[in-house]
C-alpha cells in the first residue's frame, strides 16, 4: 500500500508545555486507523499537527511520500453540538468544506452547490438541506459535520471523537459510512470507545505522551498494559464485559 | 426660512436612518448570531469615555469616542481570545470605566456643558454633516467588506476551529469585524444615544431571525426594518419633542413584539422553525 504521509520524531506541545514526544507514524493510503488513549494524552493535539493547525517543536511530518496537500485533508472537529442556533442551513454547513480550495474572497457557484448535493444524499441529508442546524437530531447534526468534512474530496479524513452525541442506535449506520469512506479516503479516528471502534477500524494508535502503533485491530488489555496506555477496554464478545483496568 | 430647515431635517435624517439601518443590518447580524451583545454594549459604553475626552479637549468628540470604541474593541477581542480574563468580566469593567471618566471630564469642561441626555438618548438634532459622512464611509465599507468575504465571515463566526483548518486569518477576520463593528457603533451614538444604540443594532436582526436562517436574508431584511422603524422614530421623535433613540427602540420593540405574535401563529400552524430556540 503507497504511503500517505510520515511523522518522524516529532514533538509538539503548547507554549512550553510538551504534550507529544518522539512520534513517529507512518499512515498508508486507504488506512483507518483509530486513536486511543487517555484524556490529556495529546490525540488532538496530533490531529492539529496533521493538519498543520500546530508547528512541530522537533521531528517533522512529511507529506510527500503521497504528494499530500492540507487541503486534501478533511477535519470533524470535536464538537459539543454547536452553536446550533446560528444562522446557517444544512447546505450553508456542507458547503463550508470547499472553502479549502478556496481563497477568502471564494463564492459558492451551482457547480459548488451540485458537489454539497452529491455529498448530502450520500450521507442521507438531501432532504434537510434547507433546514436549520436546531432542528435536526445529534445523530443527522454528526451527519452534516461528516459531510462538511468530505465535500472536498479529501485523501485523508480526521475525526475526533465523531460520536459522541450519536445515538448508539445511529453508531453503526455512522461507522458503516465510514467504511464506505475508507475505500477513497484514508481516515484517522479519535475515540475513547475502543470496543465499539474495533470492529471498525484496521489499526489502533495509542497516544499517550507518546504514540504506540497497533498493526490490527484486535487489541487486548495485554497490549494497552506494555504500550502504557491507561484507558478503559470494552470489549464485544459473545459475553459482553467490560474490562476496568488502572495503570500507572 | 421655516420650510428650508424642514427640508434638511428630513433630507438629515433620511440619510441618517439609512445609513443607520445599513450598519445595523450588517453589524448587527455579525454581533446577534456570534453571540456579541454585551461585549458590544461594552463597546459603546467604553466610547462614552472617549466623547467625554473630546469635549474636555474641545476636540470633535466623535473622534475621541471612535478611539475609544476602537481600543475598547480590539482590546476586548484579543483579551477574550487569549483567554486571559473572564469575558463578561472584563467587559463589565470596561463599560463602567467607559461611563466614568465619560462624566468626570464632562463635568471637568469648563463653561457650557452639554446636554447629557442627547448622548445617553440621542438627538437627530445634534447629527452634523461630517457624522453622516463618515456614518456613509463605515456603510460602504462595510458593505464591501461583507460582500467580498462573506464565506470566509460567515464559517469564521459558525465555527472558528474548522475556519482554521481553510484560512490563516481568522484572528485578522475577527479584529476587522469587530473594529469596523465598533465603528458602526460608535457613529451612530449622536443618533440612537450611547444607552439605547445596541437595542437599534440587535432588535432587527433578531426579529428577522425569527423567521429565516439564511445569514444573507438576515442582513437585507434586517436593515428593511431598521430603515422603516428608525424613520418612523424619527418622525414621531420630531413632531412629539422627545428624544431619537428612545423613539426608535420603542418602536423597534413594538414591531418585535408583532413580529413574536406572527411567528407564534405560524408555529401553530405547523411546526417552526424555532421550535427550540
Amino acid at each position: 500500500m503507497p504511503t500517505l504521509f510520515t511523522i518522524e520524531s516529532l514533538t509538539a506541545g503548547y507554549e512550553g508545555r510538551v504534550v507529544l514526544r518522539d512520534v513517529s507514524i507512518t499512515v498508508e493510503e486507504n488506512d483507518f486507523i483509530g486513536i486511543i488513549g487517555p484524556n490529556g494524552g495529546g490525540k488532538t493535539t496530533l490531529l492539529r499537527v496533521v493538519l498543520g493547525l500546530l508547528k512541530p517543536l522537533t521531528g517533522r511530518i512529511d507529506y510527500t511520500p503521497g504528494n499530500l496537500t492540507l487541503n486534501q485533508i478533511g477535519y470533524l472537529p470535536q464538537v459539543a453540538q454547536g452553536d446550533t442556533l446560528f444562522p446557517v442551513t444544512v447546505e450553508d454547513v456542507v458547503l463550508s468544506g470547499l472553502m479549502l480550495n478556496k481563497g477568502a474572497a471564494g463564492r459558492m457557484g451551482r457547480k459548488e452547490k451540485i458537489r454539497a448535493a452529491e455529498v448530502m444524499s450520500e450521507l442521507g441529508l438531501a432532504p434537510l438541506a434547507r433546514q436549520a442546524l436546531n432542528e435536526l437530531s445529534g445523530g443527522q447534526l454528526q451527519r452534516v459535520y461528516l459531510a462538511r468534512a468530505i465535500t472536498g474530496s479529501p485523501r485523508l479524513l480526521l475525526l475526533d471523537e465523531p460520536a459522541t452525541f450519536v445515538d448508539s442506535s445511529f453508531e453503526a449506520d455512522f461507522y458503516d459510512k465510514l467504511r464506505v469512506l475508507n475505500s477513497r479516503m484514508a481516515i484517522m479516528m479519535v475515540s475513547h470507545d475502543v470496543g465499539t471502534i474495533s470492529a471498525w477500524v484496521k489499526s489502533f494508535a495509542c497516544v499517550n505522551g507518546g504514540l504506540f502503533y497497533h498493526p490490527h485491530s484486535k487489541i487486548t488489555d495485554e497490549d494497552l498494559r506494555l504500550y502504557g496506555c491507561p484507558i478503559q477496554l470494552v470489549t464485544h464478545g459473545d459475553v459482553p464485559h467490560v474490562v476496568l483496568h488502572k495503570h500507572e | 426660512m421655516d420650510s428650508i430647515f424642514a427640508y434638511s431635517f428630513v433630507t438629515k435624517s433620511l440619510e441618517g436612518a439609512l445609513f443607520a439601518s445599513i450598519t445595523a443590518g450588517i453589524a448587527g447580524t455579525y454581533i446577534v448570531s456570534r453571540r456579541l451583545v454585551f461585549l458590544s454594549g461594552g463597546i459603546t459604553h467604553a466610547s462614552f469615555g472617549g466623547l467625554g475626552l473630546g469635549h474636555y479637549l474641545a476636540i470633535n468628540p466623535v473622534i475621541g469616542a471612535a478611539v475609544f470604541g476602537l481600543g475598547s474593541a480590539v482590546g476586548m477581542e484579543y483579551m477574550t481570545s487569549r483567554g486571559k480574563m473572564r469575558e463578561d468580566s472584563a467587559i463589565g469593567i470596561l463599560w463602567a470605566l467607559g461611563m466614568a471618566i465619560g462624566i468626570i471630564f464632562i463635568y471637568m469642561t469648563p463653561g457650557y456643558a452639554p446636554n447629557l441626555m442627547s448622548y445617553l438618548f440621542g438627538s437627530i438634532l445634534t447629527v452634523t454633516r461630517g457624522d453622516l459622512i463618515a456614518l456613509g464611509i463605515v456603510s460602504l465599507v462595510l458593505i464591501i467588506y461583507t460582500a467580498v468575504f462573506y464565506r470566509t465571515l460567515l464559517y469564521i463566526s459558525f465555527d472558528e476551529n474548522y475556519a482554521r483548518t481553510f484560512t490563516r486569518h481568522v484572528d485578522l477576520f475577527k479584529y476587522i469585524s469587530v473594529a469596523l463593528t465598533g465603528l458602526a457603533i460608535v457613529l451612530n451614538i449622536r443618533m440612537a444615544g450611547v444607552i439605547l444604540i445596541i437595542s437599534l443594532l440587535t432588535i432587527p436582526a433578531n426579529i428577522i431571525m425569527l423567521f429565516t436562517r439564511k445569514y444573507l436574508r438576515i442582513i437585507v431584511l434586517s436593515s428593511v426594518v431598521s430603515f422603516i422603524g428608525i424613520s418612523a422614530g424619527f418622525a414621531v421623535s420630531w413632531f412629539t419633542n422627545l428624544p431619537t433613540g428612545a423613539v426608535i427602540v420603542t418602536v423597534l420593540v413594538i414591531f418585535w413584539v408583532i413580529a413574536r405574535g406572527i411567528r407564534g401563529i405560524m408555529a401553530g400552524n405547523k411546526t417552526g422553525i424555532n421550535k427550540k430556540a
